[in-house]
This record gives structure tokens, C-alpha cells and sequence, in this order.
């Protein structure tokens, strides 16, 4: 049966914010939640502690928590906290860098995060011999890249896919909401606060294109494959991914569960999303094209 | 001369013509790419056949320069052969060394050509020495390229802290995000550096003269719209003018070149192995140019680096050649970021 999880969120809320939406994330039916900062080491609302302990009253509740490591790695105080999370101790890590992958191969299972680039059941394999256990599909693949991976992963390996959010697309050692601001990245008065679902960027026909997110690219749609669980599943994928948003994350989750455990018509519960993603959607990548195209999804029962 | 004053000039050539170019003006190495998606500028008309590449490493070797070869794309299990192939097809020609990106195709190289030098491509994305160090012990690499992203002073300690080489970009086009971690070209037009070898890939431009301007989109996405009086670069996605709020601006990043020439003392006196040039897709000319000016500056700065000054002939030569006319430190200088 498909497990669903809640990705780490990518956003800078304020502390309240992210500790009241953990306690509503407890009471949802999702079975792992990724916590922890992936995107800007200047974002500091919660500490390795505070984190630890989200994570002791998710387990509380019967998740799973997986502590996620940030995707840009520069500095030497990236890497200590690198390492503090590698060292934990009690919890997964989620492993979003190669030098993760270093301070975790043979010492403890991991979970291959979705920026380590694994295209190829080679790639696959071998991070399985290091101690991966469940590893996250690059958000660009398609499902006809996924297949022949699916039939030749190793023993015991779990296929986790990113299926709904606004979608990471790039890392930068820039800041775009300092630069929008003309403010320095080492003072940037941390403007990412302001956007709790990121800062919109339109084309100059005033069409919403990307979403910064501080050193993060997101799309301005919303990656969105309910329509394709029927396929999910008989691919053998195992985990669901949903990214968290500002409001409608419990919604979109419940909407999820339902259509995974009970038949439900994909158009059902897009009709009810449909104002739940900010800039539209689409499901590009998955069937193969560019990546903001969305394909027609049947009305029919 | 001390140790670490010996720093290799690596320079690119999409073309036998631009490999002579290169090793003409003073590369020290050269880098291609064979004719497939197998590297990160899978271009239409460049690069390299077998042919091509035997008379080129020929032609390096008798000048005592090396030829590197990019295999730095992400092959997927449904095309896994090509990747494997073009290793073999490599260390069958006597190339130098491969630069390779992806973990698989490093494992197959590093089992079956083991005597075969592995670099980590800058689409490897290491920006630290834990990575890098991962590399050289499941891998055997012996050079890292750096992705375009840290500081001198995040270089230097890095580059303290792993015996590998460190290879750094020197001059060329900017990527302004982590090399192996941008997927915005494939967001856009469907191909992508990790899976096609291409960014903003040319099919996908089309040109218009409107009322507003002349415009370029990129698979039907305005990129950018030009007055009469300004001049139109290629609408590589990340360096268009986009709104945020109010305002209309490079919102990711002008279109300017990185130019490190300022750097070179600094880099010889981190123990900097390597300098890259950008510019595979670039003319024979460009190569033979930029790869002229940077011999020079390096030359001058290994005699007398106290003494180093860049000179303005140097900015003048390579500021004809720069993206946008333009160039800058990048994230080598912090404030940049």
C-alpha cells in the first residue's frame, strides 16, 4: 500500500506558524514527515533542538520523521550542522547532498534526497550498498524514465515521488528575495518571512512564471499528479510526497488519502484543489514534456 | 618556481579547428565533447566524432597538451549504453582524462579503466569537501571541478581540506545556480543540462518584432523584450528581464561573463590546480582569443606574482568576447550573492 508523506518545507515561516502547522500535521493521515531546513542557513526560527522536538510529538503520533539535510552545502558551519543531524541518533536523514551522503554511508540507513541527481538504477544500487533505503525521484523525470528503474532497483529499496507542490527547480549561491529587495544576502533582514509561499516572478506579460524562495527557483504551478495514482501505483511507487503551502496543506493531504485508499475520480478532487494552488497547475515532467505543461485530465467516472 | 604555482589552463573546443586554436595559444589542456547527449553541450554541428577526436588528441599530444573529455550528462537506465560506450569509446582514443557527473557511469569507469583519470564535472554539483572527498573514495577522482557558487574564501578552505584537485571556472558565461542542481530549462522547454545536454536550447527560441519591442520566448514564455536602442542577447531563461512586485529587472541575473583575471595570484597561492574556461558552443575564435590573454596572464603571474597587474589590453581582448559586454567576479566576491 502507497505511503504518503509530507516534504520538508521550503518556505521561512515564522516560528509559531511552523510549530501550530506541525501540530495540525500530526492530526492528518500522512505516514512520514520530512522536517528540517533545506534551503537557507540563514533561517534560524527553529534550531536543531526545536526540531528534534517536532519530531518527538510526530513520532508521538504515529509518524514517521525523517530529518532532511539542506541542498546547498558551502561553508564550514553548513557542515557542522551537517553533521549534527547526521549524528542524531534517534532519527532518518534524508541525505541532500553528496557530503551527507559521506557523513552517512555505512553508519546509518538513509533516504536519498531529491537533488542527488539519481537518474539510473546504477546510481540507485550503489547508494543502496552506502546504506539508502528509500530514495526520491529527481522532480524532472517522467514516469517513462522511472519504469525501467522500478523493475531493476535493489531488494528492499522504496520509491519515493515528489506529487504534489510548487516545484524546487534550482539552487543558487544568490539570494533573489535580498536581490528584489537590493538588499545583501549576509543582511538580507530576512525578507523570505514576507513570502510564506514564496515571492512571485511574472514574465513581462504579467504571466507568474517562477516563485523565489530565497536561493531556491520554484514553479509558479503547481506540480500536481493526482490524476496519475492509478499509474503510481502499478508502478510499485511507494511514497507519495506532497510539499507543504502556506494554507491547504491538511486539505490537499486528506484529498490524497482519499483518492489513494478509496476509488475516486481524479476530476473529483481536482475540482476541489482547484483553488487551493496559488498559479494553476501541471504535470509536465511526468508525461515526458516541458515541465509547466498540463495535460487534459478526463471528467469521465 | 614553487609547487603550487603550477596551474593548468583548461580551455574548451566544440571543434578540431577551436582544438588547434587552443592548443596553439597556450591551453594547457583542452576539453570536448563527443557529437551525442552525452555532454552538457549537445549542440546541433558541434563536437566531436571519433574521427575528429583521434586527429585532435594527435594534434594535442605532439604540442604536449591534454584532451579531457566531458561525459557530463545523467544517463537514465533507459539509455544507459550510450553513456557506457562513450567511456569505452574514450579511454579507447588515449584521452587524458574523462569528466564525468553522474555516480553510475563514475563506478562503471572507475572498475573498467581504472588506469583512466576521473574528474568530477562541475554538474557533479560538490560545493564542499565532504562531497568531494565522497567522491575520491568511492571513485578514485583525482580533480574536482568547482560549481560556480563559493567564495574565495570558501574555496580556499575547501581546497585545504582534500587532497583532490580543485579545478575552478576562470572565464566565460555565468551560471548563476548550482551547476547539476538547475532544472529550469526543462521546466521551460521540456531538456535539460542533467538529462539533454542543453540549456535554453535553440529549437525552442522564437523571435518577433511587436509594437512593444523585439521579443524572445523560449517555448512561448516571454523571456525578455528589447527597445530599438538596446542590444538582444540569446534568451537563456535565467538572464531575461522579469516583474517581481512593480518592478522589471534581471530578477536571477544580468547577462554578463565571469572574469577572474583579478583572482589569479590568489587562486596560484590557495594551490588552485586548474582554470576553466567556459565556451564550448563558442567560435575558434573566441578560443583562440580568450585562451591567448589567459596563457599570458597566467605566464606573467607565475614569474612575478607579486608584481601581477591585470592588464587593460587583456580586459580590452576578452571584454569583446564577454556575455552582454559585460563581465564580473561572481560569487567569488561576496557581495554578489
Amino acid at each position: 500500500m502507497m505511503k504518503l508523506a509530507l516534504g520538508p518545507v521550503l518556505y521561512y515561516w515564522a516560528r509559531d506558524t511552523l510549530l501550530d502547522f506541525y501540530q495540525e500535521i500530526a492530526a492528518t493521515p500522512v505516514d512520514i514527515v520530512y522536517l528540517g531546513e533545506t534551503v537557507c542557513s540563514r533561517r534560524h526560527n527553529l534550531r536543531l533542538q526545536d526540531w528534534l522536538d517536532v519530531a518527538a510529538k510526530l513520532t508521538a503520533a504515529g509518524k514517521q520523521v525523517v530529518l532532511s539535510t539542506q541542498v546547498l552545502i558551502e561553508s564550514e558551519s553548513d557542515l557542522k550542522s551537517l553533521r549534527n543531524i547526521a549524528d542524531n541518533g534517534s532519527f532518518m536523514v534524508e541525505a541532500n547532498d553528496m557530503g551527507a551522503v559521506h557523513l552517512l554511508a555505512g553508519k546509518m540507513p538513509f533516504v536519498a534526497g531529491p537533488h542527488l541527481n539519481v537518474y539510473n538504477d546504477r546510481s540507485l544500487s550503489l547508494l543502496a550498498t552506502l546504506g539508502a533505503q528509500r530514495w526520491v525521484m529527481p522532480p524532472e523525470m517522467s514516469g517513462a524514465m522511472l519504469a525501467p528503474i522500478q523493475r531493476m532497483r535493489p531488494a528492499g529499496m522504496e520509491t519515493e515521488v515528489f506529487v504534489y507542490g510548487r516545484l524546487p527547480l534550482a539552487f543558487s549561491a544568490r539570494c533573489f528575495t535580498a536581490r528584489a529587495h537590493n538588499l545583501p544576502k549576509d543582511d538580507c533582514q530576512f525578507r523570505c518571512l514576507d513570502y510564506p509561499n514564496g515571492l512571485s516572478m511574472r514574465t513581462r506579460e504579467d504571466q507568474p512564471f517562477l516563485v523565489l524562495n530565497g536561493i531556491q527557483t520554484q514553479s509558479a504551478r503547481t506540480y500536481n499528479l493526482i490524476g496519475e495514482l492509478d499509474t503510481l501505483r502499478s508502478m510499485g511507487v511507494d511514497v507519495l510526497r506532497i510539499s507543504p503551502q502556506i494554507a491547504h496543506s491538511a486539505k490537499i493531504i486528506s484529498l490524497f488519502r482519499t483518492c489513494m485508499d478509496q476509488p475516486c475520480t481524479p476530476h473529483s478532487a481536482l475540482l476541489q484543489m482547484d483553488k487551493l494552488m496559488p498559479d494553476g497547475m501541471c504535470d509536465g515532467y511526468w508525461r515526458g514534456s516541458a515541465g509547466l505543461e498540463q495535460s487534459h485530465i478526463s471528467s469521465k467516472t | 618556481m614553487s609547487p603550487e604555482a603550477k596551474l593548468d589552463l583548461v580551455c574548451p573546443a566544440g571543434s578540431l579547428t577551436a582544438l588547434k586554436a587552443a592548443v596553439d595559444n597556450g591551453a594547457d589542456c583542452v576539453y570536448i565533447g563527443f557529437r551525442d547527449g552525452t555532454n552538457a553541450r549537445n549542440f546541433a554541428g558541434l563536437n566531436f566524432d571519433a574521427s575528429a577526436a583521434r586527429e585532435g588528441i594527435r594534434f594535442a599530444h605532439s604540442a604536449g597538451a591534454k584532451v579531457l573529455v566531458a561525459l557530463n550528462t545523467y544517463p537514465q537506465t533507459g539509455n544507459w549504453q550510450r553513456w557506457q560506450d562513450a567511456v569505452d569509446q574514450a579511454a579507447d582514443l588515449g584521452v587524458d582524462a574523462i569528466i564525468l557527473a553522474d555516480l553510475g557511469l563514475m563506478q562503471y569507469a572507475a572498475e573498467h579503466h581504472p588506469q583512466l583519470r576521473r574528474h568530477l564535472s562541475v554538474q557533479g554539483s560538490a560545493t564542499n569537501y565532504e562531497a568531494i572527498n565522497f567522491y575520491q573514495k568511492q571513485f578514485g577522482i583525482s580533480r574536482a571541478v568547482l560549481p560556480r557558487v563559493l567564495s574565495m574564501a570558501q574555496v580556499e578552505h575547501l581546497r585545504q581540506h582534500t587532497s583532490v584537485e580543485i579545478e575552478v571556472f576562470g572565464f566565460g558565461s555565468l551560471c548563476v545556480m548550482v551547476e547539476g542542481r538547475c532544472t529550469l530549462s526543462s521546466y521551460v522547454t521540456g531538456e535539460s543540462p542533467n538529462t539533454c545536454g542543453v540549456c535554453s536550447p535553440a529549437k525552442a527560441v522564437r523571435w518577433k518584432q511587436t509594437a512593444q519591442g523585439l521579443e524572445s520566448r523560449l517555448n512561448d514564455v516571454l523571456i525578455d523584450r528589447y527597445a530599438d536602442t538596446e542590444n538582444a542577447g540569446y534568451p537563456t531563461l535565467c538572464k531575461g528581464r522579469f516583474k517581481v512586485g512593480e518592478e522589471t529587472y534581471y530578477a536571477i541575473e544580468e547577462p554578463a561573463s565571469l572574469n577572474t583575471l583579478e583572482l589569479l595570484p590568489e587562486l596560484m597561492r590557495i594551490g588552485i590546480a586548474a582554470i576553466k574556461i567556459e565556451g564550448r558552443q563558442r567560435s575558434p575564435a573566441y578560443v583562440a582569443q580568450v585562451t591567448r590573454v589567459w596563457r599570458d596572464a597566467i605566464d606573467a603571474c607565475r614569474r612575478e606574482p607579486h608584481n601581477y597587474v591585470v592588464k587593460a589590453a587583456w580586459m580590452a581582448e576578452l571584454n569583446k568576447v564577454a556575455e552582454g559586454q559585460q563581465h564580473t567576479l561572481g560569487a567569488y566576491h561576496r557581495p554578489w550573492k
